[in-house]
């Protein structure tokens, strides 16, 4: 039986993992294990469960900073947040019903070890943009620290962007810094009916080169656009490009207008008002297409914007799939039949040349451990990032394997 | 300031160096004149200078790669330079070093509007690439003051901020993708067009490494849609504590403005005597808040953050009512760093950040030791992310004078970290800030940092002597004592 090691201190923290490299036990870190099924299995001694370390420590809404205990429950996070209008500008989704989890699961330290991004990546960026610092125990069983509470830093390497995305493969945060925005005050999203793929990019291209500052940017082939929550989008029929604007109630509603006379060149277009818009970026954020279909293998491919479509292209020419288009068509997610390969040598063979990259997101444990999760890099790079690897846990006990089988 | 001990043996062969740098960049690329090597003597802090041995221009990748395999192979050290305006002698050359300017690499090489950005060699000017596209009615949102010259490859090596970085971010907020050459020769690719790069953020930790960690030879970069319209007010407040108040108030407002810039009485002063901005001269503390975006959206605005100056008791207020006069608002604080070259013969500029609620007491014991250095300080401070640039002011032919101005230095910066801030905001470590490291990091965080430097750099070859104030060898920071059995099984809760 795996042992479960929860500290509720930093220093517990430190002495769990000083324990692990004397002991040479690799521990595999969890916050609420809410996207445990993302990655490459573990096999570890025992689990760091970082639960115990809780709490909101720092949150002064007038510097948009916050700092909390790096397994405080996002979800408490987002509540004191809300409670002074304020979010995660970088919209990260509920992802745990994506393996059969409960919603509103999830620590801020699993957020960011993830690197957690949804629609609104493509104008605030993604968790990495708004990762300030932290203090963390490194695989040395020593805590350190970097980065600090203030947005304008450059004092030593940026080690804040190479632990966010790490998947606890380099430290244990115990706190962490972030930045956070004031929630926009209105929100309307402009739809266009009835654009095949290619159309649609085009069309998101136009939204985006406008000077009207789209905060998302998405097309939902027929399939998925069946079956949203949203009656606007389920009753059009067809496949529907979105087209959000968020902002001060006068200037959404001028940059609606303007925008949907621009877009009316491509097609019919509509628009969707504030509950109506929150519910469809929701819906896009939390991949609900892909939770009402749980036996499907999900592909995760970022793309140049203009080379989305004809990726999909490939891959439906070669495997039948369920595929909707976020981040102006540069954010590809795929499900696939996750039987044999999980359509990896398919997924991986279309996006040859494009300088993209494939994550198998969610999988079965086993087609999991046979192919590659993350992309495969090339030598040169995949020997640098294990360099990295090894500065920070020589001995390979922090969740080792998770991304990559060598490491 | 003490740089690594140059190593005779190396200077010795500098004949044997030269020839050899000289097959693998042909023609005029291998300068070694003592003469000529004296323009690369400094960059932007001219209080230091050190010509190179030798300096080196390639032109193409595969000569980068080359001069760096060669140096790797010889232990000669290297020092990257892009434009040469770091303030913070990031590109201080080393007296046994090699000088490898990226100067040559100063082609756009591809524009993709429909993909949004820009594909540049590192030598390209951070406002080229804004020129490259803006009659399109794109730009490149990061805007350093010294964007004029600076290259984007520095920006990259600095992580580079500039007015507007609260709303459009950093540098790094804003690369997209880049090639790099590892100190072995070796050539990388991270990222590209698409956003996340894949695997560990190496794109991040590059963003700022200040050219330790590998020499970047192609930069991808997101461009944006320039803002329909700006607006820009002028507010003149009677303290530094209610001009704090109203830029707090702002933002609890839920307004993030494109740039929020605060001036205090002197920097006041001297801007208005150089440029005729028509600054307010009775006020102790002026703040331009600039809107931008959409027509309707920053008229809202403005009269909300009127509304919001005037109930923090703004005594001065104006409009900007054409894009001329907002430019004129613009024109005093852009030129603050001259304007005070002209009331003193030297000035020395200094970068923390600190938490913004902070800046009363910061300014408070700011002026206690004004007087006690006996030096006048004049304040610009990017107001809505806490960057503070005060610039001290003093006279190098003074004996002693230059030494107290960078003990003052020293010393705001430390009450920076003091407040909770850092000891650079966007101007980097460097040579200047390097002792003063162990004041924000303990000696374990920095090892730790180093460790990353010897995953890509491991016998410290690039930019040694900046940054870290100790270096340490990598075979002695990768070892680990583990005493097993010694670590008692861990005493905490388990289930």
């Amino acid at each position: 039986m795996t042992e479960n090691l929860k500290p509720d201190t930093p220093e517990q923290l430190e002495e769990a993992v000083a324990w692990a490299v004397a002991e040479k036990q690799p521990l595999e870190i969890l916050g609420q294990g809410s996207k445990h099924g993302w990655g490459r299995p573990v096999q570890a001694a025992a689990t760091l469960d970082m639960s115990g370390l809780r709490g909101i420590t720092l949150y002064e809404p007038e510097e948009l900073v916050l700092s909390a205990r790096a397994g405080t429950p996002l979800a408490e996070i987002q509540a004191a947040l809300a409670e002074k209008n304020q979010e995660l500008a970088f919209e990260p989704g509920d992802w745990a019903p994506l393996w059969g989890g409960a919603a509103g699961a999830g620590t801020i330290g699993g957020m960011l070890g993830c690197n957690m991004a949804g629609p609104r990546r493509i104008r605030q960026g993604a968790a990495r943009d708004h990762f300030l610092g932290f203090s963390a125990a490194t695989g040395r069983g020593e805590t350190v620290k970097s980065g600090g509470r203030v947005v304008k830093n450059v004092t030593g390497y940026d080690l804040s962007k190479l632990l966010c995305g790490s998947f606890g493969t380099l430290a244990a945060m115990s706190e962490v810094t972030i930045k956070v925005l004031p929630k926009a005050e209105k929100s309307r999203t402009v739809l266009v009916l009835g654009l095949d793929d290619a159309s649609a990019t085009k069309a998101l291209s136009a939204a985006l080169g406008s000077p009207h500052e789209v905060s998302g940017a998405a097309h939902l082939p027929a399939q998925v656009a069946e079956a949203s929550e949203v009656s606007y989008v389920r009753a059009a029929g067809g496949p529907v490009t979105a087209v959000r604007l968020e902002g001060p109630a006068p200037s959404v509603a001028a940059r609606c207008a303007s925008l949907r006379q621009e877009l009316a060149a491509f097609g019919e277009t509509e628009e969707l008002h504030s509950r109506n818009s929150a519910l469809l970026w929701r819906e896009l954020a939390d991949l609900t297409p892909f939770v009402k279909q749980p036996e499907l293998a999900l592909w995760r491919m970022s793309v140049a914007p203009t080379e989305g479509a004809r990726l999909a292209s490939k891959i439906l020419e070669q495997r039948p799939g369920l595929h909707f288009y976020d981040w102006g068509g540069g954010l590809l997610w795929f499900g696939l039949s996750p039987g044999g390969d999980a359509g990896e040598a398919v997924v991986r063979g279309a996006l040859a040349g494009t300088g993209g990259h494939a994550t198998l997101v969610r999988a079965p444990q086993e087609v999991r451990q046979e192919i590659p999760v993350f992309q495969p890099q090339p030598a040169p790079l995949a020997a640098l990032s294990r360099r990295v690897k090894e500065a920070f846990d020589p001995h390979g006990v922090l969740t080792p394997r998770r991304m990559y089988p060598e490491f | 300031m003490r740089m690594p001990e140059p190593d005779a043996e190396v200077v010795a062969r500098k004949g044997e160096i030269v020839k050899a740098l000289q097959e693998i960049v042909p023609g005029e690329g291998v300068i070694f004149d003592p003469k000529e090597l004296a323009a690369y003597e400094s960059d932007g802090l001219t209080a230091y200078r050190q010509p190179p041995l030798i300096t080196v221009l390639p032109e193409t990748v595969e000569q980068v790669s080359g001069v760096l395999r060669y140096c790797h192979e010889q232990k000669i050290k290297v020092v990257p330079r892009g434009a040469g305006t770091s303030l913070s002698g990031g590109a201080l050359p080393l007296a046994d070093g090699i000088l490898l300017g990226l100067g040559k690499f100063n082609r756009i090489l591809e524009i993709d509007y429909e993909n949004r950005c820009v594909v540049a060699q590192p030598g390209v000017t951070n406002l080229g690439i804004t020129k490259a596209v803006e009659h399109r009615g794109f730009y490149y949102a990061p805007d350093p003051s010294s964007q004029i010259a600076c290259s984007i490859g520095g920006n990259i090596a600095e992580n580079s901020g500039g007015v507007h970085c609260l709303k459009y971010g950093l540098t790094t907020n804003n690369v997209l993708g880049l090639e790099l050459v590892l100190i072995d020769g070796t050539v990388l690719r991270v990222g590209g067009k698409h956003l996340e790069a894949e695997g560990y953020d190496l794109l991040g930790l590059l963003t700022g490494s200040e050219g330790l960690l590998a020499v970047v030879t192609e930069v991808t970069v997101r461009i944006l849609r320039q803002p329909a319209t700006a607006r820009a007010l002028l507010l003149g407040f009677d303290s530094s504590e209610a001009a704090g108040d109203c830029v707090a108030a702002v933002i609890a407002a839920g307004i993030i403005p494109g740039g929020m810039e605060m001036m205090d009485r002197p920097a006041i002063h001297a801007a208005e005597d150089f440029v005729n901005a028509g600054y307010p001269r009775d006020v102790e503390a002026l703040l331009i808040v600039e809107l931008d975006g959409p027509e309707a959206e920053v008229n809202h605005l403005i009269e909300r953050c009127s509304d919001i100056a005037r109930s923090k008791g703004a005594v001065y207020e104006r409009l900007s009512q054409s894009e001329e006069e907002r430019a004129v608002f613009w024109a005093g604080r852009k030129a603050a760093f001259p304007a005070v070259g002209r009331i003193s013969p030297d000035y020395y500029c200094m970068d923390g950040t600190i938490p913004r609620h902070r800046l009363p007491e910061v300014l408070r014991r700011m002026r206690e030791m004004s007087e006690r250095y006996g030096l006048r300080v004049a304040n610009v401070f990017h107001a809505g992310d806490g960057n503070l640039h005060p610039l001290i002011l003093y006279d190098a032919n003074r004996p002693g004078e230059l030494q107290r101005a960078e003990e003052f230095g020293s010393e705001i910066l430390k009450l920076c970290v003091e407040v909770g801030g850092v000891l650079t905001g966007e101007h980097g470590v460097g040579v200047e800030k390097r002792d003063l490291m162990p004041s924000m990091f303990s000696e374990t965080d920095l090892k730790q940092q180093q460790r990353v430097k010897c995953a890509f750099d491991p016998d410290h070859l690039l930019n040694p002597g900046k940054v870290f104030p100790q270096l340490h060898r990598c075979a002695e920071l990768g070892r680990m004592h583990i005493h097993r059995g010694q670590v008692p099984f861990p005493d905490i809760p388990r289930f």
